[in-house]
């Protein structure tokens, strides 16, 4: 089982990623937070579980960017959640992003969910009410984007 | 596959710029759900000074969320929904870029051992 874009019930600025692997949350949890294990999945990274960590995920630098998502572990609550900002691209950009990994025991596995949203910078730490702010907007403007497409 | 990371986040960033302010947000709902309006009808809304609105309409503009046209001593905004196009594209290629680390996870998955 696997579904992308968006949940209609949630704001459409809140991209959900899920998919049920057939393997125990244990597995699944080192390969989401032991660093060389991450690498193979995602991208190089100095990442550890560690709230409060700043850590680097390096792709190969390309022309108008320099390869680097700039992070910070948020939330780790093991076996269960993890969550970090997200950054791509300078400062001035002024825009973060925050990813959660959420991990259900389920039917012959773990349900693994990634949701990724948005919030400004002046917002950070608080980034739960950012995203009501979004929701709340994006619920009115849903209708709009359907009606354009 | 990384690389939508960038290329896309820079067109859609100016658009998530301008609306990450929660006023702005409130300026662009309100014309997108009400139609043109007035800087002075906008402001009875906002609840700010007519001097931030008109600051928050020139960022709005520069994202190309709004489109204004004067008449007489008035300036009338609309929305302009399209500019939403981006962030659209956005959520469609970041799901790409995570469903493909999903498959990623799920071949090293197999390889570890139990």
């Amino acid at each position: 089982m696997s579904t992308a874009g968006t949940n209609p019930a949630e704001s459409p600025l809140t991209l959900v990623v899920e998919r049920v692997f057939a393997h125990p949350p244990e597995k699944l949890w080192r390969a989401l937070t032991e660093s060389p294990l991450l690498a193979q999945w995602m991208m190089n990274n100095d990442f550890e579980p560690v709230v409060g960590r700043r850590f680097q995920f390096r792709a190969d630098p390309m022309p108008n960017w320099n390869g680097i998502v700039d992070c910070e572990v948020v939330v780790v609550e093991p076996l269960k959640r993890l969550s970090y900002h997200w950054g791509v691209g300078d400062a001035a950009s002024g825009l973060q992003w925050v990813v959660e990994l959420t991990l259900t025991p389920a039917e012959g596995g773990t349900h693994l969910r990634m949701e990724q949203s948005g919030f400004s910078p002046d917002q950070k730490g608080a980034y739960q009410g950012a995203n009501y702010g979004w929701q709340k907007f994006f619920a009115g403007l849903e209708k709009l984007i359907g009606e354009m497409q | 596959m990384v690389m939508v990371l960038a290329v896309k986040a820079a067109h859609a960033n100016p658009v998530f710029r301008a609306l990450a302010d929660p006023t702005r947000r409130a300026i662009f709902e309100q014309l997108s759900r009400h139609g043109e309006q007035t800087v002075h009808a906008l402001t009875r809304h906002a609840g700010v000074s007519q001097p931030a609105v008109s600051k928050h309409l020139a960022v709005l503009k520069r994202a190309r969320l709004v489109r204004h046209r004067r008449q007489g001593r008035e300036t009338h905004y609309r929305a302009q929904p399209d500019a939403l196009v981006p962030i659209v594209d956005w959520l469609r290629d970041y799901g790409a870029f995570w469903q493909d680390r999903f498959d990623r996870l799920e071949t090293l998955l197999e390889r570890m051992k139990p």
